[in-house]
Protein backbone atom coordinates (compact mmCIF):
# COMPACT_ATOMS: atom_id res chain seq x y z
CA UNK A 1 0.00 0.00 0.00
CA UNK A 2 1.20 3.24 -1.06
CA UNK A 3 0.77 6.07 1.20
CA UNK A 4 1.70 9.97 0.71
CA UNK A 5 1.91 12.92 2.93
CA UNK A 6 0.77 16.33 1.05
CA UNK A 7 4.04 18.58 2.00
CA UNK A 8 2.20 21.45 2.55
CA UNK A 9 4.24 23.06 4.61
CA UNK A 10 2.97 22.15 7.88
CA UNK A 11 5.60 21.59 10.64
CA UNK A 12 3.59 18.05 12.27
CA UNK A 13 4.37 16.28 9.15
CA UNK A 14 7.98 14.46 10.52
CA UNK A 15 5.18 13.79 13.37
CA UNK A 16 2.54 11.81 11.28
CA UNK A 17 5.26 10.41 9.24
CA UNK A 18 6.64 8.58 12.56
CA UNK A 19 3.15 7.58 13.90
CA UNK A 20 2.66 6.02 10.45
CA UNK A 21 6.63 4.20 10.90
CA UNK A 22 5.26 3.17 14.24
CA UNK A 23 2.40 1.01 12.80
CA UNK A 24 4.42 -0.24 9.47
CA UNK A 25 3.66 2.17 7.22
CA UNK A 26 6.42 4.24 5.13
CA UNK A 27 5.24 7.06 4.03
CA UNK A 28 6.39 9.22 0.92
CA UNK A 29 6.33 12.83 1.47
CA UNK A 30 5.70 14.60 -1.94
CA UNK A 31 3.80 17.91 -3.52
CA UNK A 32 4.02 16.17 -6.70
CA UNK A 33 0.58 15.89 -8.38
CA UNK A 34 1.00 12.58 -10.11
CA UNK A 35 2.74 10.70 -7.43
CA UNK A 36 -0.48 12.12 -4.85
CA UNK A 37 -2.88 11.09 -7.94
CA UNK A 38 -1.30 7.30 -7.72
CA UNK A 39 -0.97 6.62 -3.95
CA UNK A 40 -3.46 4.81 -2.05
CA UNK A 41 -3.81 6.52 0.24
CA UNK A 42 -3.48 10.59 0.70
CA UNK A 43 -2.92 12.91 4.05
CA UNK A 44 -2.86 16.09 4.68
CA UNK A 45 -1.30 17.34 7.24
CA UNK A 46 -1.09 21.04 8.67
CA UNK A 47 0.03 23.40 11.52
CA UNK A 48 -0.25 27.20 11.02
CA UNK A 49 -3.10 29.17 9.43
CA UNK A 50 -5.43 28.46 6.82
CA UNK A 51 -4.93 31.34 4.52
CA UNK A 52 -0.86 30.33 3.81
CA UNK A 53 -2.20 26.32 3.93
CA UNK A 54 -4.33 27.13 1.05
CA UNK A 55 -2.13 29.83 -0.73
CA UNK A 56 0.58 27.12 -1.09
CA UNK A 57 -1.86 24.21 -2.24
CA UNK A 58 -2.12 26.86 -4.90
CA UNK A 59 1.61 27.49 -5.27
CA UNK A 60 2.08 23.70 -5.52
CA UNK A 61 -1.19 23.80 -8.41
CA UNK A 62 -2.70 21.16 -5.45
CA UNK A 63 -6.03 22.17 -5.68
CA UNK A 64 -7.67 20.72 -8.27
CA UNK A 65 -5.38 17.69 -7.93
CA UNK A 66 -6.90 17.45 -4.21
CA UNK A 67 -10.55 18.43 -5.62
CA UNK A 68 -10.34 15.53 -7.44
CA UNK A 69 -8.94 12.92 -5.74
CA UNK A 70 -11.03 9.56 -5.26
CA UNK A 71 -9.19 7.09 -2.78
CA UNK A 72 -9.53 7.97 0.83
CA UNK A 73 -8.27 11.40 2.23
CA UNK A 74 -6.94 12.57 5.86
CA UNK A 75 -6.97 15.72 6.48
CA UNK A 76 -5.47 16.40 10.17
CA UNK A 77 -5.79 19.66 11.67
CA UNK A 78 -5.53 22.84 9.47
CA UNK A 79 -5.57 19.78 6.90
CA UNK A 80 -9.39 18.79 7.61
CA UNK A 81 -10.41 22.82 7.98
CA UNK A 82 -8.70 22.77 4.05
CA UNK A 83 -10.91 20.18 3.44
CA UNK A 84 -14.17 22.33 4.08
CA UNK A 85 -16.32 25.08 2.38
CA UNK A 86 -14.18 27.88 3.96
CA UNK A 87 -12.67 29.19 7.13
CA UNK A 88 -13.64 32.72 8.78
CA UNK A 89 -9.02 32.44 9.46
CA UNK A 90 -7.97 35.39 7.13
CA UNK A 91 -11.37 34.81 5.22
CA UNK A 92 -10.47 31.60 3.12
CA UNK A 93 -11.90 29.98 0.44
CA UNK A 94 -11.12 26.20 1.32
CA UNK A 95 -11.02 22.92 -0.87
CA UNK A 96 -14.73 22.90 -0.50
CA UNK A 97 -14.94 18.75 -0.04
CA UNK A 98 -16.70 18.48 2.53
CA UNK A 99 -19.26 21.23 3.54
CA UNK A 100 -18.98 23.05 6.84
CA UNK A 101 -17.14 26.49 7.52
CA UNK A 102 -14.52 26.79 9.99
CA UNK A 103 -15.00 29.07 12.97
CA UNK A 104 -12.96 30.98 15.50
CA UNK A 105 -13.74 29.44 18.63
CA UNK A 106 -15.22 32.06 21.29
CA UNK A 107 -13.72 32.89 24.65
CA UNK A 108 -15.76 32.46 27.88
CA UNK A 109 -15.21 31.71 31.07
CA UNK A 110 -13.18 28.27 31.20
CA UNK A 111 -13.04 28.67 27.64
CA UNK A 112 -9.58 29.31 26.83
CA UNK A 113 -8.44 29.64 23.43
CA UNK A 114 -6.30 28.23 21.64
CA UNK A 115 -8.24 24.73 22.56
CA UNK A 116 -4.94 22.99 23.86
CA UNK A 117 -5.21 18.90 25.73
CA UNK A 118 -6.83 16.18 25.45
CA UNK A 119 -10.68 16.21 25.19
CA UNK A 120 -12.89 13.62 25.02
CA UNK A 121 -14.24 11.91 21.65
CA UNK A 122 -17.92 11.32 21.43
CA UNK A 123 -19.08 9.06 18.59
CA UNK A 124 -22.18 10.53 16.06
CA UNK A 125 -22.26 8.11 13.48
CA UNK A 126 -21.19 4.32 13.01
CA UNK A 127 -18.00 4.50 10.54
CA UNK A 128 -15.16 2.56 9.90
CA UNK A 129 -12.78 5.48 10.75
CA UNK A 130 -13.68 6.11 14.13
CA UNK A 131 -14.34 1.74 14.94
CA UNK A 132 -13.22 0.86 18.24
CA UNK A 133 -13.55 4.10 19.64
CA UNK A 134 -14.65 3.71 23.20
CA UNK A 135 -16.76 5.97 25.87
CA UNK A 136 -13.66 7.95 27.52
CA UNK A 137 -11.02 7.98 24.74
CA UNK A 138 -9.50 11.38 24.35
CA UNK A 139 -7.51 13.05 21.51
CA UNK A 140 -4.57 15.35 21.73
CA UNK A 141 -6.00 18.92 20.08
CA UNK A 142 -4.25 22.33 19.63
CA UNK A 143 -6.38 24.70 17.72
CA UNK A 144 -8.11 28.12 17.67
CA UNK A 145 -10.98 27.23 14.99
CA UNK A 146 -13.48 24.85 14.14
CA UNK A 147 -15.80 22.93 12.33
CA UNK A 148 -19.33 23.23 14.37
CA UNK A 149 -20.72 19.67 15.05
CA UNK A 150 -23.06 18.78 11.68
CA UNK A 151 -24.49 15.95 9.21
CA UNK A 152 -21.35 14.86 8.35
CA UNK A 153 -19.52 14.74 11.97
CA UNK A 154 -18.39 10.79 12.62
CA UNK A 155 -17.31 12.12 16.75
CA UNK A 156 -17.55 15.66 18.31
CA UNK A 157 -15.96 16.58 21.38
CA UNK A 158 -17.08 19.85 23.96
CA UNK A 159 -15.11 22.82 24.03
CA UNK A 160 -17.94 26.05 24.44
CA UNK A 161 -20.36 23.40 22.58
CA UNK A 162 -19.78 20.38 20.03
CA UNK A 163 -17.58 21.07 17.36
CA UNK A 164 -16.13 18.19 14.67
CA UNK A 165 -13.42 16.40 15.83
CA UNK A 166 -13.21 13.67 12.84
CA UNK A 167 -15.37 14.12 9.97
CA UNK A 168 -16.12 12.81 6.41
CA UNK A 169 -18.16 12.76 3.17
CA UNK A 170 -17.42 10.07 0.77
CA UNK A 171 -13.71 9.73 0.14
CA UNK A 172 -12.68 12.43 2.54
CA UNK A 173 -12.05 12.68 6.02
CA UNK A 174 -10.66 14.78 8.52
CA UNK A 175 -9.31 14.69 12.21
CA UNK A 176 -9.56 17.98 14.08
CA UNK A 177 -6.93 16.65 16.48
CA UNK A 178 -3.46 15.19 16.16
CA UNK A 179 -4.12 11.09 16.00
CA UNK A 180 0.05 11.27 15.63
CA UNK A 181 -0.25 12.82 18.92
CA UNK A 182 -3.15 11.01 20.68
CA UNK A 183 -1.45 7.80 22.09
CA UNK A 184 -2.98 4.42 21.77
CA UNK A 185 -6.49 6.24 20.49
CA UNK A 186 -4.66 8.04 17.90
CA UNK A 187 -2.76 4.79 16.29
CA UNK A 188 -6.17 3.53 16.50
CA UNK A 189 -8.12 5.79 14.84
CA UNK A 190 -4.60 6.51 12.02
CA UNK A 191 -4.65 2.39 11.45
CA UNK A 192 -8.86 2.31 10.90
CA UNK A 193 -7.98 4.98 8.05
CA UNK A 194 -5.25 2.94 6.25
CA UNK A 195 -7.73 0.12 6.36
CA UNK A 196 -10.12 1.90 4.61
CA UNK B 1 -14.59 17.83 28.27
CA UNK B 2 -11.02 19.11 27.88
CA UNK B 3 -9.11 17.64 30.93
CA UNK B 4 -6.86 19.08 32.87
CA UNK B 5 -2.73 18.17 32.00
CA UNK B 6 -0.20 16.76 33.74
CA UNK B 7 3.31 17.43 32.45
CA UNK B 8 5.96 15.74 33.74
CA UNK B 9 9.07 18.36 33.02
CA UNK B 10 12.42 17.34 31.94
CA UNK B 11 15.23 19.78 32.01
CA UNK B 12 17.84 18.76 29.82
CA UNK B 13 21.71 19.04 30.34
CA UNK B 14 24.62 17.82 28.05
CA UNK B 15 21.91 15.50 26.70
CA UNK B 16 21.05 14.27 30.22
CA UNK B 17 18.10 14.54 32.18
CA UNK B 18 18.90 16.68 35.17
CA UNK B 19 17.17 17.68 38.32
CA UNK B 20 18.07 21.00 40.85
CA UNK B 21 16.90 22.47 43.79
CA UNK B 22 15.66 25.70 43.71
CA UNK B 23 17.46 25.75 39.75
CA UNK B 24 21.02 24.54 41.64
CA UNK B 25 22.54 21.48 42.02
CA UNK B 26 21.59 19.23 39.03
CA UNK B 27 21.50 15.75 39.63
CA UNK B 28 21.58 13.32 36.71
CA UNK B 29 18.08 11.51 36.63
CA UNK B 30 18.17 9.50 33.53
CA UNK B 31 18.40 9.38 29.61
CA UNK B 32 16.35 11.52 27.72
CA UNK B 33 14.58 8.73 25.28
CA UNK B 34 13.88 5.88 28.01
CA UNK B 35 12.62 8.77 30.66
CA UNK B 36 10.08 10.35 28.04
CA UNK B 37 8.93 6.29 27.07
CA UNK B 38 8.58 6.20 30.99
CA UNK B 39 6.15 9.13 31.36
CA UNK B 40 4.00 8.00 27.76
CA UNK B 41 3.47 4.74 29.61
CA UNK B 42 2.73 6.13 32.87
CA UNK B 43 -0.13 8.25 31.35
CA UNK B 44 1.44 11.79 30.90
CA UNK B 45 -0.39 14.34 29.05
CA UNK B 46 2.26 15.57 27.76
CA UNK B 47 6.45 16.46 28.28
CA UNK B 48 8.13 19.56 28.49
CA UNK B 49 12.02 19.48 28.05
CA UNK B 50 14.11 22.16 28.95
CA UNK B 51 17.58 22.71 27.45
CA UNK B 52 18.53 24.75 30.56
CA UNK B 53 22.09 25.58 29.84
CA UNK B 54 21.14 26.46 26.03
CA UNK B 55 20.22 30.15 26.88
CA UNK B 56 23.15 31.06 29.57
CA UNK B 57 25.30 29.74 27.12
CA UNK B 58 24.48 31.61 23.86
CA UNK B 59 23.42 28.04 21.79
CA UNK B 60 20.26 26.80 20.26
CA UNK B 61 18.99 23.26 21.70
CA UNK B 62 20.56 20.49 20.52
CA UNK B 63 17.98 18.92 17.81
CA UNK B 64 19.55 15.29 17.87
CA UNK B 65 17.57 13.84 20.66
CA UNK B 66 14.15 15.95 19.52
CA UNK B 67 14.20 13.68 16.71
CA UNK B 68 14.65 10.63 18.78
CA UNK B 69 12.24 11.21 20.80
CA UNK B 70 9.84 12.07 18.12
CA UNK B 71 9.90 9.00 16.88
CA UNK B 72 9.02 6.79 20.20
CA UNK B 73 6.81 9.21 21.58
CA UNK B 74 2.84 8.96 20.68
CA UNK B 75 2.36 12.24 23.03
CA UNK B 76 2.90 16.00 22.56
CA UNK B 77 6.14 17.57 23.48
CA UNK B 78 7.23 20.87 23.72
CA UNK B 79 10.90 21.97 23.28
CA UNK B 80 12.56 25.13 25.34
CA UNK B 81 16.02 26.22 25.29
CA UNK B 82 17.66 29.49 23.80
CA UNK B 83 15.34 29.24 20.70
CA UNK B 84 16.71 32.95 19.17
CA UNK B 85 14.98 32.81 16.08
CA UNK B 86 11.98 31.45 13.31
CA UNK B 87 14.52 29.69 11.94
CA UNK B 88 15.76 27.86 15.09
CA UNK B 89 11.96 26.92 15.75
CA UNK B 90 11.38 25.72 12.75
CA UNK B 91 14.03 23.44 12.98
CA UNK B 92 13.01 21.93 16.73
CA UNK B 93 9.44 21.96 15.08
CA UNK B 94 10.56 20.22 12.42
CA UNK B 95 12.36 17.73 14.14
CA UNK B 96 9.23 16.92 15.59
CA UNK B 97 8.16 19.25 18.61
CA UNK B 98 4.59 19.95 18.71
CA UNK B 99 5.30 23.09 20.56
CA UNK B 100 8.39 25.37 21.46
CA UNK B 101 8.74 27.87 24.55
CA UNK B 102 11.04 30.59 24.62
CA UNK B 103 11.65 32.06 28.01
CA UNK B 104 15.06 34.31 28.23
CA UNK B 105 15.49 34.85 24.49
CA UNK B 106 12.04 36.36 24.37
CA UNK B 107 12.86 38.97 27.37
CA UNK B 108 16.08 39.91 25.25
CA UNK B 109 13.99 40.64 22.48
CA UNK B 110 10.27 40.39 22.72
CA UNK B 111 9.65 40.51 18.98
CA UNK B 112 10.24 37.08 19.05
CA UNK B 113 7.50 36.44 20.20
CA UNK B 114 5.39 37.57 17.33
CA UNK B 115 7.78 36.57 14.97
CA UNK B 116 7.38 32.74 15.97
CA UNK B 117 3.42 33.68 16.45
CA UNK B 118 3.18 34.66 13.00
CA UNK B 119 5.47 32.03 11.19
CA UNK B 120 3.56 28.65 12.98
CA UNK B 121 0.42 30.03 14.69
CA UNK B 122 0.17 30.85 18.19
CA UNK B 123 -0.57 27.46 18.83
CA UNK B 124 3.03 26.61 19.30
CA UNK B 125 4.48 29.17 20.68
CA UNK B 126 4.20 28.67 24.98
CA UNK B 127 6.11 31.46 26.82
CA UNK B 128 8.04 30.45 29.94
CA UNK B 129 8.13 32.94 33.02
CA UNK B 130 10.89 32.16 35.41
CA UNK B 131 9.23 34.37 38.92
CA UNK B 132 10.03 35.46 41.93
CA UNK B 133 8.41 37.64 44.53
CA UNK B 134 11.12 40.57 45.51
CA UNK B 135 10.99 42.36 48.94
CA UNK B 136 8.43 44.81 48.21
CA UNK B 137 5.60 42.37 47.57
CA UNK B 138 6.07 42.31 43.78
CA UNK B 139 6.56 39.38 41.63
CA UNK B 140 9.42 39.89 38.85
CA UNK B 141 11.08 38.06 36.27
CA UNK B 142 14.03 36.47 36.09
CA UNK B 143 16.22 35.85 33.45
CA UNK B 144 19.07 33.11 32.51
CA UNK B 145 18.01 30.94 35.43
CA UNK B 146 19.36 27.57 34.07
CA UNK B 147 23.07 29.14 35.34
CA UNK B 148 22.53 30.23 38.91
CA UNK B 149 25.81 32.81 37.89
CA UNK B 150 24.17 34.55 35.03
CA UNK B 151 20.17 34.60 36.55
CA UNK B 152 19.69 38.51 36.24
CA UNK B 153 16.65 40.02 38.60
CA UNK B 154 14.61 42.54 35.64
CA UNK B 155 12.40 45.18 36.72
CA UNK B 156 9.69 43.99 34.49
CA UNK B 157 6.99 42.85 36.51
CA UNK B 158 5.28 38.95 35.94
CA UNK B 159 2.08 40.14 35.41
CA UNK B 160 2.83 43.28 32.97
CA UNK B 161 5.48 40.20 30.90
CA UNK B 162 1.83 38.04 31.03
CA UNK B 163 -0.01 40.60 29.23
CA UNK B 164 2.35 41.57 26.82
CA UNK B 165 3.50 37.41 25.99
CA UNK B 166 -0.28 37.08 25.30
CA UNK B 167 -0.64 40.35 22.74
CA UNK B 168 2.45 39.35 20.88
CA UNK B 169 1.03 36.07 20.84
CA UNK B 170 1.95 33.19 23.43
CA UNK B 171 -0.28 30.48 22.88
CA UNK B 172 0.16 29.12 26.43
CA UNK B 173 2.22 30.90 29.52
CA UNK B 174 3.88 28.37 31.44
CA UNK B 175 4.45 30.28 35.50
CA UNK B 176 7.71 28.83 37.05
CA UNK B 177 7.02 30.31 40.67
CA UNK B 178 10.92 29.85 41.55
CA UNK B 179 9.89 30.84 45.34
CA UNK B 180 8.15 27.30 45.44
CA UNK B 181 10.33 25.17 42.99
CA UNK B 182 12.25 22.10 43.91
CA UNK B 183 10.75 22.18 47.68
CA UNK B 184 7.76 20.17 47.31
CA UNK B 185 5.62 22.28 49.58
CA UNK B 186 2.89 23.44 46.65
CA UNK B 187 2.57 25.59 43.56
CA UNK B 188 2.52 29.39 44.79
CA UNK B 189 -1.64 29.12 44.43
CA UNK B 190 -1.72 32.74 45.58
CA UNK B 191 0.67 33.84 42.68
CA UNK B 192 -1.04 31.78 40.24
CA UNK B 193 -4.80 32.70 41.03
CA UNK B 194 -3.54 36.29 40.33
CA UNK B 195 -2.04 35.12 37.27
CA UNK B 196 -5.08 33.22 35.88
CA UNK B 197 -6.85 36.33 36.45
CA UNK B 198 -5.10 37.91 33.46
CA UNK B 199 -4.49 34.75 31.44
CA UNK B 200 -6.87 34.33 28.21
CA UNK B 201 -4.79 31.70 26.94
CA UNK B 202 -3.81 28.22 28.98
CA UNK B 203 -2.10 28.51 31.94
CA UNK B 204 0.67 25.64 33.29
CA UNK B 205 1.71 25.93 36.99
CA UNK B 206 5.09 25.18 37.29
CA UNK B 207 7.25 24.94 40.66
CA UNK B 208 6.47 22.96 43.80
CA UNK B 209 4.42 19.83 43.27
CA UNK B 210 5.32 17.50 46.44
CA UNK B 211 2.02 15.55 47.14
CA UNK B 212 -1.25 14.63 45.52
CA UNK B 213 -3.21 17.35 47.11
CA UNK B 214 -0.73 20.33 45.42
CA UNK B 215 -2.20 19.23 41.96
CA UNK B 216 -5.63 19.13 43.36
CA UNK B 217 -5.20 22.80 44.79
CA UNK B 218 -3.83 24.24 41.62
CA UNK B 219 -6.41 22.73 39.38
CA UNK B 220 -9.48 23.43 41.44
CA UNK B 221 -7.87 26.80 43.51
CA UNK B 222 -5.74 28.61 40.67
CA UNK B 223 -7.63 26.94 37.86
CA UNK B 224 -4.61 26.20 35.81
CA UNK B 225 -4.84 24.19 32.99
CA UNK B 226 -2.25 21.72 33.53
CA UNK B 227 0.57 21.54 36.33
CA UNK B 228 4.30 21.01 36.03
CA UNK B 229 6.63 18.84 37.38
CA UNK B 230 9.94 17.37 37.65
CA UNK B 231 11.48 15.57 41.10
CA UNK B 232 8.08 14.18 42.22
CA UNK B 233 8.13 12.28 39.21
CA UNK B 234 11.60 11.68 38.11
CA UNK B 235 12.48 10.03 42.01
CA UNK B 236 8.72 8.01 42.09
CA UNK B 237 7.25 9.80 45.04
CA UNK B 238 3.99 10.42 43.09
CA UNK B 239 3.09 8.01 40.39
CA UNK B 240 1.14 9.35 37.92
CA UNK B 241 -1.96 6.92 37.32
CA UNK B 242 -2.76 6.89 40.73
CA UNK B 243 -2.71 10.73 41.08
CA UNK B 244 -5.21 10.78 38.18
CA UNK B 245 -7.46 8.41 39.68
CA UNK B 246 -6.93 10.78 42.75
CA UNK B 247 -7.86 13.50 40.98
CA UNK B 248 -10.81 11.92 39.13
CA UNK B 249 -12.22 11.65 42.50
CA UNK B 250 -11.56 14.69 43.52
CA UNK B 251 -13.72 15.97 40.17
CA UNK B 252 -11.13 17.33 38.40
CA UNK B 253 -11.40 16.20 34.61
CA UNK B 254 -8.40 14.26 33.51
CA UNK B 255 -7.83 11.22 31.27
CA UNK B 256 -7.43 7.74 32.38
Amino acid sequence: MSVVLVDAGGTNIGSVRYALQRLGVDAELTADAETIRAADKVILPGVGAAGPGMARLCELGLVDVMRALTQPVLGVCLGMQLLCTDSEEGHTECLGVIPGSVRRFTEAPGIRVPHMGWNQLVARQSHPLIAGLGYDDSAYFVHSYAVPAGEYSLATADFGGDFSAVIARDNFHGMQFHPERSAAVGARLLKNFLSL
Amino acid sequence: MLSRRLIPCLDVRDGKVVKGVQFRDHVVMGEIVDLALRYRDEGADELVFYDITASPEGRSVDRDWVERVARVIDIPFCVAGGIRSVDEARAVLHAGADKISVNSPALERPALIDELAAAFGVQCVVVGIDSLRDTDGEWRVRQYTGDPDKTQALARKTLDWMLEAQQRGAGEIVLNCMGSDGVRKGYDLEQLSVARAVCHVPLVASGGAGVPEHFRDAFVEADVDGALAASVFHSGAIAIPELKKYLRAQGVAVRL
